[in-house]
C-alpha cells in the first residue's frame, strides 16, 4: 500500500511539472511581439542575423516541434540564454541561489520559530491579553504590504537611525571574518521584514489547532493523571496539535527559491527575486520562465515531501 | 402544483424564507464587533472610491499640472504632504481608493466566476471523467507558486488595468474552485435534489435552481476573503512596475514613492498613508470575511 502511494504522489507531481513545463511553452508563445523582434530592438541585429537566430531559437520550425524541442532542452537543463546579457540561464540563476538561500532561508526559519511559540503561547492561554494582541498583531501583519514593511524598516533603521546599511549584499570587505560580518550586517533589515510578513501565518495556525486540540478528552485525561499544565502542554497537547504547522513548514521551505521577489528588490539583496525583477524590468523572457520553473518545481517537490510524511506521521490518513 | 397561484404561492414562501434567513444572519453579523469595524471601514472607502472624481480634480493628479511645491512634508496646506511631483499625496489617496477597490473587486468576481463554475460541475458530476480533468486543473493551480505566476504572465501580458485583472482572477480561482466542489458534494447528496431529478429537472435547473442558492453563502463568505488577497497581489504587482502607470492605485503610489527615492531622502509621507489604507482595507475586507464564514458556515460557529 505504501509503496502505491507513493508512486501515485509521485506520478502525480510528475504531471504537475509536465503542466507547468507546457504552460510556461505557450505563455511564450502567446505573448505581444515574438521574442525575436525583442531581440532586433536590445541588439539592433540585421536581417539575415535575425534569421539566423530565428533558426538557432527554434522559431522557424512548427509548433508541435518547437514543443519538443523545448521539452528536450529543458529536461538536458539548457534553458537558453539571456536576451539582455547573451549569458546561459542557467549560470545567471546559479550565481543567485546562495544570497536567496540565505536571506529567504533564515528569515523564514526565525519565522517558523517565533510563530509557532507564539501561537503555542496564545493557543494555550486562549482570550488572554498575550493571545489576543498576538492574534490580532498577526492578522494586522498578514495584511500588510510585505514591499512597503520593507520600505518603512529601511527608512526608520537605516535612514532615521542609520544602524544598518540601506541595501545590497555587502559593503566589499574581501574575505574571513569581515566578510560574514558585513553580510550579516547587510541581511538583519531584510531579515526582519521577512520574518515579520511571514510568521503571522506559522502563528494562526499554530494557535487553531492547539485550541482544538485543548477541548479533547485525553487532554482532561491527561491533567486527570495529575500532570502539571506546562507537562500537558509539551507531551499531550503540542505534539498532537503540530501536524498542520509541519505540513505548512514543509511547504514554506519549497517557497525559498520563489524568492522574496518584493523584499529583495526593495533592499537590492542579489537573489533570484532581485534577478526576477530585473528581469520584468528588461524583459529578458527566458530568465523569467527559468525563474518560474524553478520556483514551481521546488514547491511542487515541498508538496510531494508534505503529503508523503503527513501520511506517515498520522496514520489516520488513509492510503489512496 | 400546476396551477399558477401555487407556484406563485411556493415562490413567496421560498422568498419570505430566505429574507428570515437573511435577518437572522444579519443580527448574527451586527453582533460580531470585528465584523462591523471591518464593514465600516469598507463603507467609508467606497465612497471614497465613488465619490473620487467628484472629491479630486483630474488636473490635481496629473503630474504635469500639478501646483503643490515638490516633496512638502505634511502641512495645513496639503495634509499629508505632496510628492515629488507637487500633487497633494491626500489627493492620490482617494483616487487610489477607487483603483484598488475596482481591481480588488472585479479580479475578485473573476476568480469567484472561474471557481464558482468549476467547483459546482466538478461537485455535481463528481467521479466522472469531467470532475477529474477539472479536479486536476484545481490541484495544479492550487501547487503553482501564484505569486511567480502572476508576475511572468503579467510581464508577458503587459502592464494594463485590465491585464491587471485577469492575471489575478487567473491565479486566485483554485481555492473557490475546491471549497465549492466540496460544497456542492454535500449539497447535491440532499432529499429535495433527488425531488427535484425526479419531477423532471435536468442538470442545468438543479445546478442553478437548487444547488447554487446552497452553496452561494460559501462562496460569497470565500469573496470576501479574495478580496483581501486581490487587493495585496494588486499592490504587490504595482510596486514591481507591472501594475497600469496611467491609474493611481495605492500600489501605484507605493512604487512611485519607492522610485522617487522616497526612502532615501525620508519622505515619510508620501510612502506611510498608501500603506495604512491598504492594511486597512485589507483588514476589513477579512475581518467581515470570517465573520461570514461563521455565521454561514454553521460548523464553524459554536467556535
Amino acid at each position: 500500500m505504501w509503496v502505491k502511494a507513493v508512486g501515485r504522489k509521485s506520478g502525480w507531481s510528475l504531471v504537475t511539472l509536465w503542466f507547468v513545463l507546457s504552460f510556461n511553452f505557450f505563455l511564450f508563445r502567446i505573448m505581444p511581439g515574438d521574442p525575436i523582434a525583442l531581440l532586433a530592438r536590445s541588439q539592433r541585429l540585421s536581417p539575415a542575423a535575425l534569421i539566423e537566430q530565428r533558426r538557432i531559437l527554434g522559431l522557424d520550425q512548427a509548433l508541435p516541434l518547437q514543443y519538443v524541442t523545448y521539452l528536450r532542452q529543458t529536461l538536458s537543463g539548457n534553458l537558453g540564454v539571456s536576451m539582455i546579457s547573451g549569458t546561459p540561464v542557467t549560470s545567471i540563476i546559479g550565481s543567485r541561489i546562495w544570497p536567496t538561500v540565505l536571506l529567504v532561508g533564515v528569515g523564514t526559519t526565525l519565522a517558523i520559530i517565533l510563530g509557532v511559540i507564539g501561537g503555542i503561547a496564545g493557543g494555550w492561554n486562549r482570550g488572554s491579553s498575550l493571545d489576543r494582541s498576538s492574534l490580532y498583531g498577526s492578522m494586522v501583519l498578514y495584511s500588510t504590504p510585505e514591499g512597503w514593511l520593507g520600505m518603512l524598516v529601511l527608512i526608520v533603521l537605516a535612514g532615521t537611525l542609520g544602524w544598518f546599511p540601506a541595501g545590497g549584499y555587502s559593503s566589499g570587505a574581501a574575505s574571513g571574518m569581515a566578510h560574514v560580518t558585513d553580510v550579516a550586517k547587510h541581511l538583519v533589515l531584510p531579515v526582519i521584514t521577512l520574518t515579520l510578513s511571514y510568521m503571522g501565518q506559522f502563528l494562526i495556525v499554530m494557535r487553531s489547532s492547539l485550541v482544538d486540540i485543548k477541548e479533547e478528552d485525553f487532554i482532561g485525561i491527561a491533567r486527570a493523571k495529575g500532570l502539571t499544565d506546562a507537562m500537558v502542554r509539551r507531551r499531550h497537547a503540542v505534539p498532537n496539535a503540530f501536524l498542520p504547522s509541519f505540513t505548512l513548514i514543509v511547504l514554506s521551505f519549497g517557497f525559498v527559491l520563489g524568492g522574496a521577489i518584493v523584499i529583495e528588490t526593495v533592499f537590492s539583496w542579489p537573489g533570484l527575486g532581485l534577478l526576477t525583477y530585473q528581469a520584468i524590468q528588461n524583459q529578458d523572457y527566458p530568465v523569467l520562465q527559468a525563474i518560474f520553473l524553478l520556483s514551481s518545481s521546488t514547491v511542487i517537490v515541498a508538496n510531494l515531501l508534505a503529503d508523503l510524511t503527513y501520511r506517515f506521521l498520522d496514520p489516520r490518513v488513509e492510503v489512496v | 402544483m400546476s396551477t399558477p397561484t401555487s407556484a406563485s404561492g411556493t415562490a413567496s414562501l421560498s422568498r419570505q424564507r430566505r429574507l428570515e434567513t437573511m435577518e437572522r444572519n444579519w443580527r448574527l453579523f451586527r453582533k460580531n464587533r470585528q465584523a462591523l469595524v471591518g464593514l465600516s471601514i469598507l463603507i467609508i472607502a467606497s465612497a471614497v472610491g465613488i465619490l473620487a472624481p467628484a472629491l479630486v480634480s483630474n488636473s490635481s493628479i496629473d503630474p504635469a499640472a500639478a501646483t503643490g511645491i515638490p516633496n512638502s512634508a505634511p502641512s495645513g496646506h496639503a495634509w499629508l504632504g505632496t510628492d515629488s511631483f507637487g500633487r497633494s499625496v491626500f489627493a492620490l489617496l482617494l483616487v487610489g481608493a477607487r483603483v484598488s477597490l475596482l481591481v480588488g473587486l472585479t479580479a475578485t468576481a473573476g476568480a469567484v466566476l472561474i471557481g464558482a463554475t468549476i467547483g459546482l460541475v466538478g461537485g455535481y458530476y463528481a467521479g466522472r471523467r469531467i470532475d477529474k480533468v477539472l479536479s486536476a486543473l484545481t490541484d495544479m493551480f492550487l501547487v503553482i507558486p501564484w505569486l511567480v505566476l502572476a508576475i511572468v504572465m503579467a510581464a508577458i501580458l503587459g502592464p494594463t488595468l485590465l491585464n491587471v485583472i485577469i492575471v489575478i482572477a487567473i491565479t486566485s480561482w483554485a481555492m473557490t474552485a475546491r471549497l465549492v466542489r466540496a460544497q456542492t458534494l454535500s449539497v447535491r447528496a440532499l432529499p429535495f435534489v433527488e425531488r427535484a431529478r425526479a419531477l423532471g429537472a435536468n442538470d442545468w435547473r438543479i445546478i442553478t435552481r437548487h444547488i447554487l442558492p446552497n452553496v452561494f453563502p460559501v462562496i460569497f463568505a470565500n469573496a470576501v476573503l479574495t478580496v483581501a488577497v486581490a487587493i495585496l497581489s494588486e499592490t504587490t504587482l504595482s510596486i514591481l512596475g507591472l501594475g497600469d502607470a496611467t491609474a493611481i492605485s495605492w500600489g501605484r503610489i507605493i512604487e512611485e514613492a519607492f522610485s522617487g527615492g522616497a526612502m532615501a531622502n525620508g519622505y515619510w509621507w508620501w510612502i506611510v498613508p498608501p500603506g495604512l489604507a491598504i492594511i486597512s482595507v485589507t483588514l476589513a475586507f477579512t475581518m467581515c470575511g470570517y465573520a461570514l464564514d461563521e455565521i454561514l458556515n454553521p460548523k464553524l460557529r459554536k467556535r
